[in-house]
C-alpha cells in the first residue's frame, strides 16, 4: 500500500502549511463493504456497502434509529462491526493513519466547557499530535474559519448555540483531515448560524476535502451534497444524485398536493381511493401528466370535497424519502 | 499528549470553583477543626493496650508481677517479639531493645522492672522514701492513652498478683513507722499521715504517670519517661494532617477520575479516542494529573500544619515527599478505578462517598488508630489511609529515615498499581461500543 501525502489536496492554514500527515493513500477515501453491526437482538447496520469518492460530499439521510450514527461510529473506529469492513484510504478505521486522515464532528457538543475556544482547540490539536508553531497556526486558522477569532478567550460554556456548533466543528478539523464526517452539524442553530456553517463546509469542499454529511434537513442535503444515500432499518435503500433518486422513485411523474378549505372527514378515504395519501391536512398524489390534475379535481367535486388550492411540483428529496420509507425524515 | 491532558485538567480545575474549594480550602478547615479538638488531648476510652514487659530483676516478686501483667485482660503484654514462621525463637526484650521497639511503634509503652525490685517491691509513702529503683514506664506520647492506662493497670496488677508481698511490706512499714505505738511512734504516724494528706492534696496525686511523675506513685514506684518525641509540641498534628489529608485526597481523586464520566457523557471521550490518544495514554495522563493535584493538596496541608501547628516540616522534607508521592499516586489510581467501574456520575459519586468514608473510618482518618480494636486495625491495612498515616507518623513523629518508609511506600504503590491495572481493564468498555 502506497503511502502518500493527503495534504497536497487539503486546505492550508494561511501562508503556513501544517506538517504533512502521512496516510495510506488510495483513490477511494472511504470504502464500506457488507457492514453488519448488532446490539443484542437489534441489527443496527445490516449489510451496508458504500464508497465515497475523492473530494465528494456524500449525504447520509435517514430517520432516527435508521443506523446512521452506528455507521458513522464504525467509520471512525468507535464501533467494532460484527462482519464486513471499513477502510479509510485503505487503512483500518482505528489505525493511526486512518485517525490522522479522518476528522469527526459528532452530533454532541464534545467540548471542554470550562476551557476557552483556543484552549479547546489546543487540547484537541495536541491529541492529534500537533505541536508548536503548527498547532498555533492550526488554532489561528480554525478560529478564523469558524468566525470565532474575537471569542478566542471565551470559555466554551458561555458561547451561543451556534458558536458552540462552530467550535465543535473546528475541534474536529484542527488536524486538517482529508475525510470529514459531519454528524448533523446544524442541529439546534438559528438560520444565520446555519448559513455560516454552510459557508464553512463550502470552504472545506473548495479546499478538496471529502465530506460525509448526515442531516435531517433535505434542503441542506440538496444544497451541499453531490450524492445522497438514504438509510433505513440498517440498509442503504437508495443512493445517487438528487436527480437520480427522484428519477428512480418517480420517473417523469410529478407531485400534486391538494388542500381542502375545511377539514373534510372524507378526505382521507377519498385520497386513498385515488391512490394518494392524506397527512391530516393535505392529500398527496403523483401524476404522470399535469393534465391528470383535472381528473382528480373532477373526482373531488363529485365527492363534494371543497378544494382550497392545488399545487403541481417536481418531486424533491422529501418526496423520495416519503416514497421510500413511508415516513417523514423528521419522525 | 500527556502534557496536553495535564494542562486541560488544571485549566478546568481553575475554573471549577466548587472543585477548587473542595480540593484546597475544605480540607484545611476540616484539618484545623480536628487539630484544635484533638491535638494533644487525652482520650477516655481504650481497647487492650500493647505493652512490652522487661524483667531485669528475675526475683520471685518480679516474676509474679510479670505473670500478672501477662494475664491482665485489658493489656496485651509480651516479653519478646513475635516469632516469625520458621524463624528462631526471639530473645526477651532488654531495656534498650524495649525502648527501641517503643520508638519504632511496636508498642506504645514498655514496663521495665529494675534490678533490686524484689527486695523492696512495694513503696508506701512518698517516692523518695523507697530504697528501690522505680519501675520504668517507657512510652510513646503519640498514643496519649497508653501511658496512664498501663500505669494504672500496673498498680492494679501489683494488688492482685502480690497481695502477700504487699502485706509483708506493709508490716515492715508499720514497724518502721510505728514500733510499739509509744508516744513517739504516735507522733511519727501523725507526721506520716500529715505527709500523705499533703500528697493527697496535690493535683497530680495518684496519677501514677504523666511527664516524669513525682511524689508517691502508688504501691510501686513508677517513673514514666517519653522515649519518642520528647521535644515535639503536639503528637497528633502530623497524624491528623495525614489522616484528614488522605481522606480529602480520596474525594479529590474521585472527582478527578469522574472527569472521564463527564467526557463520556458529553461525547468528548469518543472524540478523544478517535484521535491519536489511546485509552492507556488517556488514563495515564489523568492518573498523573490527579496525583499532581493530590501532591499539591498535601503540600498545602502540611505547610499549613507547619505554619499554624509548628509541625517540623522542613527537617523532614525527604520523608514527606516520599510519602506524599506514594500516597498521591495510590489515591489517584483509586479515583481512576472508581470512574471506570461506574456508569454515571451519580453512581460514581455515591459509590465513592461510601467507599471513602468507610476507608477513612477504618483506616484511621476519622478516629485515632490507638482507639481502634485490633480487628479494625487489621481491616485498616486494606486502606490507603492506614498506610499513609503510618508512613507520615514514622516521618514526623519517630524521625525515621526514608529507607524505613519502604513497607508503607511499597504497600501504597503496589496497591495503586493494582487499582490502575484494574481501571485499565474496566475502561475497555469505552474503547469500542
Amino acid at each position: 500500500m502506497a503511502l502518500a501525502s493527503c495534504r497536497a489536496k487539503g486546505f492550508r492554514f494561511g501562508m503556513t502549511a501544517l506538517p504533512t500527515v502521512a496516510v495510506p493513500h488510495t483513490t477511494v477515501p472511504l470504502r464500506i463493504e457488507s457492514l453488519v453491526k448488532r446490539f443484542g437482538q437489534v441489527t443496527a447496520v445490516d449489510g451496508i456497502s458504500l464508497e465515497v469518492q475523492d473530494r465528494e460530499c456524500l449525504g447520509l439521510l435517514g430517520p432516527n434509529g435508521a443506523g446512521k450514527s452506528t455507521l458513522i461510529r464504525a467509520i471512525v473506529g468507535r464501533v467494532r462491526p460484527d462482519s464486513g469492513s471499513v477502510s479509510v484510504f485503505g487503512a483500518e478505521p482505528d489505525s493511526p493513519a486512518a485517525r490522522a486522515a479522518l476528522g469527526w464532528v459528532p452530533q454532541e457538543l464534545a467540548l471542554y466547557p470550562l476551557l476557552t475556544c483556543s484552549e479547546n482547540l489546543e487540547a484537541f490539536g495536541s491529541y492529534q499530535g500537533l505541536r508548536g508553531k503548527a498547532l498555533r497556526d492550526a488554532i489561528a486558522w480554525c478560529l478564523d474559519w469558524a468566525a470565532l477569532a474575537d471569542r478566542a478567550d471565551s470559555v466554551a460554556r458561555v458561547l451561543s448555540g451556534g458558536m458552540k456548533r462552530r467550535l465543535n466543528m473546528a475541534a474536529g478539523l484542527i488536524h486538517r483531515p482529508s475525510l470529514v464526517l459531519l454528524d448533523e452539524p446544524t442541529t439546534g442553530v438559528d438560520p444565520q448560524s446555519r448559513n455560516r456553517i454552510f459557508d464553512m463546509i463550502e470552504t472545506l469542499r473548495a479546499g478538496g476535502t471529502t465530506v460525509i454529511y448526515t442531516t435531517h434537513y433535505m434542503e441542506e442535503a440538496e444544497r451541499l451534497c453531490d450524492r445522497i444515500a438514504i438509510v433505513d432499518h440498517g440498509h442503504v435503500i437508495a443512493q445517487g444524485t438528487k436527480d437520480q433518486l427522484v428519477e428512480q422513485s418517480f420517473g417523469g411523474r410529478s407531485d400534486v398536493v391538494m388542500r381542502f378549505s375545511n377539514g373534510s372527514p372524507d378526505a382521507s378515504a377519498w385520497a386513498s381511493a385515488q391512490g394518494g395519501t392524506f397527512d391530516g391536512e393535505k392529500a398527496h398524489f403523483t401524476v404522470a401528466q399535469p393534465t391528470d390534475i383535472a381528473t382528480l379535481l373532477n373526482s373531488a367535486a363529485q365527492g363534494r370535497l371543497p378544494v382550497a388550492d392545488v399545487t403541481l411540483r417536481r418531486p424533491n428529496l422529501e418526496s423520495v424519502f416519503l416514497q421510500l420509507t413511508g415516513r417523514s425524515l423528521r419522525e | 499528549m500527556i502534557l496536553a491532558i495535564l494542562k486541560t485538567g488544571f485549566r478546568a480545575l481553575r475554573r471549577d470553583r466548587a472543585a477548587f474549594v473542595l480540593s484546597f480550602i475544605v480540607p484545611i478547615v476540616f484539618f484545623t477543626i480536628f487539630g484544635i479538638i484533638f491535638g494533644g488531648q487525652h482520650m477516655d476510652t481504650t481497647p487492650r493496650v500493647n505493652v512490652i514487659v522487661v524483667d531485669q530483676d528475675h526475683s520471685v516478686a518480679s516474676q509474679r508481677l510479670v505473670q500478672g501483667l501477662l494475664h491482665e485482660g485489658s493489656l496485651n503484654a509480651f516479653t519478646r517479639p513475635a516469632q516469625e514462621k520458621g524463624g528462631p525463637v526471639p530473645v526477651d526484650y532488654t531495656a534498650a531493645s524495649a525502648e527501641a521497639a517503643v520508638k519504632a511503634g511496636v508498642a506504645p509503652a514498655a514496663v521495665v522492672i529494675p534490678r533490686g525490685f524484689g527486695e523492696h517491691p512495694i513503696a508506701f509513702g512518698p517516692e523518695g522514701d523507697s530504697p528501690a529503683e522505680p519501675i520504668q514506664l517507657l512510652h510513646d506520647s503519640s498514643d496519649p492513652v497508653a501511658s496512664p492506662y498501663v500505669s494504672g493497670m500496673l498498680q492494679k496488677t501489683v494488688m492482685t498478683s502480690l497481695p502477700d508481698v504487699m502485706a509483708g511490706e506493709g508490716m515492715k512499714y508499720f514497724e518502721q513507722a510505728a514500733g510499739f505505738l509509744t508516744p513517739e511512734q504516735h507522733e511519727r504516724i501523725t507526721a506520716m499521715l500529715s505527709d500523705l494528706r499533703t500528697y493527697a492534696s496535690q493535683p497530680d496525686s495518684g496519677s501514677g504517670g504523666g511527664q516524669g511523675s513525682s511524689g508517691m506513685s502508688g504501691f510501686v514506684n513508677v517513673k514514666v519517661r517519653d522515649v519518642v518525641g520528647e521535644k515535639k509540641q503536639s503528637p497528633m498534628i502530623a497524624y491528623y494532617a495525614a489522616a484528614v489529608g488522605v481522606m480529602f485526597l480520596l474525594f479529590s481523586a474521585s472527582a478527578a477520575g469522574g472527569s472521564l464520566l463527564d467526557e463520556a457523557e458529553s461525547g468528548a471521550l469518543d472524540r478523544i479516542l478517535s484521535s491519536r490518544v489511546s485509552m492507556t495514554t488517556l488514563l495515564l495522563g489523568k492518573l498523573i494529573y490527579s496525583a499532581l493535584q493530590a501532591m499539591i493538596q498535601l503540600t498545602i496541608m502540611f505547610l499549613w500544619a507547619a505554619a499554624v501547628f509548628h509541625l517540623d516540616l522542613f527537617h523532614h522534607l525527604g520523608g514527606f515527599f516520599a510519602m506524599t508521592a506514594a500516597t498521591s499516586l495510590s489515591v489517584a489510581a483509586f479515583g481512576m478505578l472508581l470512574a471506570s467501574i461506574s456508569h454515571t456520575r451519580a453512581q460514581q459519586a455515591a459509590t465513592g462517598t461510601l467507599l471513602i468514608l468507610t476507608m477513612s473510618a477504618v483506616g484511621g482518618s476519622m478516629f485515632p488508630k490507638f482507639l481502634m480494636p485490633p480487628l479494625m486495625l487489621k481491616f485498616g491495612l486494606l486502606t490507603f489511609n492506614s498506610w499513609a498515616i503510618e508512613g507520615y507518623t514514622k516521618v514526623f513523629w519517630r524521625d525515621e529515615p526514608v529507607a524505613h518508609l519502604l513497607p508503607q511506600m511499597a504497600a501504597l504503590l503496589v496497591g495503586g498499581l493494582l487499582l490502575f491495572l484494574l481501571a485499565r481493564r474496566f475502561a475497555k468498555r469505552w474503547e469500542h461500543t
